[in-house]
């Protein structure tokens, strides 16, 4: 293996660069937090979180928390100047009303359709699922920010999933270490990889055809741990 | 009208055993800490309420609130989104051995079937869970072309929340995001009882910034500066 996959920083960063100036933006618990790091100078981001809360901003300094002013993920947040505050039926009805512009989630497997798994692996131990199903409707387009394989090397990117299905057909664009891939027609399509990885390596990586629709660009990003 | 209850002890008296319990907050913002142990005293002194439903967005954390009530053996099914918190052992314990039940929901299909409850509409369709194993044997039905599926109101018999002002008419306010559930849990219950950390008059609420109109809400209990969950849990208090 003679090529460097991106870490999870510099995956956010380039979902980041997606992000219009302006956008109403959820960003799944966890990795895709990560994303709300690296927006584009001059680009004014609005975040949205599930239990009421749209333009929250950095976590306080420790010892500063506010436990009545949390995110999604239970993380003390602050509030941005222009915030508002709603209940619970409101912030799912700017998710599944289309308010949203975009939704960055992680993901187990990602299909070629844009089916997404993301919130079990199996059929065993505890099932949470908390607003998954609900973020993967109604957003302007559903991104997933992810590894391009399991940590044993197993596509992640996959023609069908085998884990249980957060969502049908939902996916439009996929953020990999290794690739951007959109979902288009029930294909991959290859929009840009790393530069030191071939193209059969990267296919060899990838469980379903990675379809070309013009020129595949070079994912660059800057160093990021 | 004054809808003022003197103390936690009279406010949780009337919940009987087999009960639908919904308990507001999201994490420990907006969740009666207060309530709920004095739900928990009353079934230890007594052995009732037991056999409760327990609506919330978890299933408790830590040794204190819902993993509390679990813990002394009056819950027999929760009804959540996210059971798998970081400290779940209350719950996991009990699940996995087949004592608690859970009914897992999607959480804006939660809160939509709260909501639903409280304004009357017994059913509706959403897209949420189309297509995954949370539909499993739910109505489909499509609407111009797209597949949705049918979930029915959820409706409780009481609910606890916790909010930031409270008149003699039960009109709340709430405090940042600690509003969440809260609203729509007073709108889906038969009685809805608040604890609120100041007590004022008639009046004392501006009305334009009534959060929960006194409608929704049955009794108010003043709790002067109450406990924060995710401070209990922190200092890793047993209840």
């Amino acid at each position: 293996m003679n090529w460097q996959k991106l870490t999870n920083a510099q995956i956010a960063w380039r979902a980041a660069q997606d992000i219009e100036d302006g956008a109403y933006v959820n960003l799944g618990i966890g990795f895709p937090e990560m994303v709300a790091k690296y927006p584009p100078e001059g680009r004014d981001v609005i975040y949205h979180s599930e239990n009421g809360i749209l333009g929250f901003g950095e976590a306080p300094p420790e010892g500063e928390e506010d436990w009545d002013l949390i995110n999604a993920g239970k993380k003390a947040v602050t509030l941005n100047p222009g915030a508002s505050i709603f209940h619970h039926t409101d912030s799912f009805a700017m998710v599944r009303g289309g308010h949203l512009d975009v939704a960055i989630l992680g993901a187990y497997q990602v299909a070629q359709n844009g089916d997404l798994a993301n919130w079990r692996i199996g059929t065993s131990g505890i099932p949470a699922v908390g607003g998954a199903m609900d973020l993967v409707h109604g957003a302007g387009r559903v991104a997933v920010v992810t590894d391009h394989t399991t940590k044993d090397g197993k596509p992640k990117l996959v023609e069908r999933c085998s884990f249980p299905l957060t969502g049908v057909g939902c996916v439009t664009r996929v953020y990999t270490s290794l690739a951007v891939v959109d979902i288009e027609d029930g294909h991959f399509v290859l929009r840009e990889k790393i530069p030191d990885i071939s193209m059969d390596n990267l296919q060899s990586l990838t469980g379903a055809p990675l379809h070309l629709d013009g020129a595949v660009l070079d994912l660059i990003t800057p160093e990021l741990t | 009208m004054d809808k003022t209850i003197d103390n936690l002890d009279e406010a949780v008296s009337g919940i009987p055993d087999g009960a639908v319990l919904m308990i507001g907050g999201f994490g420990g913002s907006g969740a009666p800490i207060e309530l709920i142990h004095a739900l928990i005293d009353r079934y230890r002194a007594t052995g009732s309420p037991k056999d409760l439903t327990v609506v919330n967005n978890n299933a408790g954390t830590g040794k204190i609130g819902i993993s509390a009530m679990i813990d002394a053996g009056m819950v027999r099914k929760i009804i959540c989104s996210y059971p798998r918190t970081k400290d779940h052992e209350s719950f996991a314990s009990k699940y996995l051995s087949g004592e608690l039940e859970l009914e897992l929901v999607p959480q804006g299909t939660l809160s939509e079937r709260i909501r639903a409850a409280g304004a009357g509409i017994p059913a509706f369709f959403t897209p949420t869970s189309y297509g995954t194993d949370l539909a499993e044997g739910k109505q489909i039905q499509e609407f111009d072309g797209k597949p949705y599926v049918m979930e029915r109101w959820l409706k409780a018999d009481f609910a606890f929340v916790k909010a930031e002002l409270g008149d003699p008419h039960g009109n709340l306010t709430y405090r940042l995001a600690a509003r969440n559930f809260n609203p729509i849990m007073c709108m889906a219950a038969d009685t809805a009882i608040a604890q609120v950390s100041r007590a004022v008059p008639l009046g004392g609420i501006n009305p334009v910034d009534v959060i929960t109109p006194g409608i929704f809400v049955s009794g108010i209990v003043e709790v002067p500066d109450p406990q924060q969950e995710e401070d209990l849990i922190r200092a890793g208090e047993v209840y």
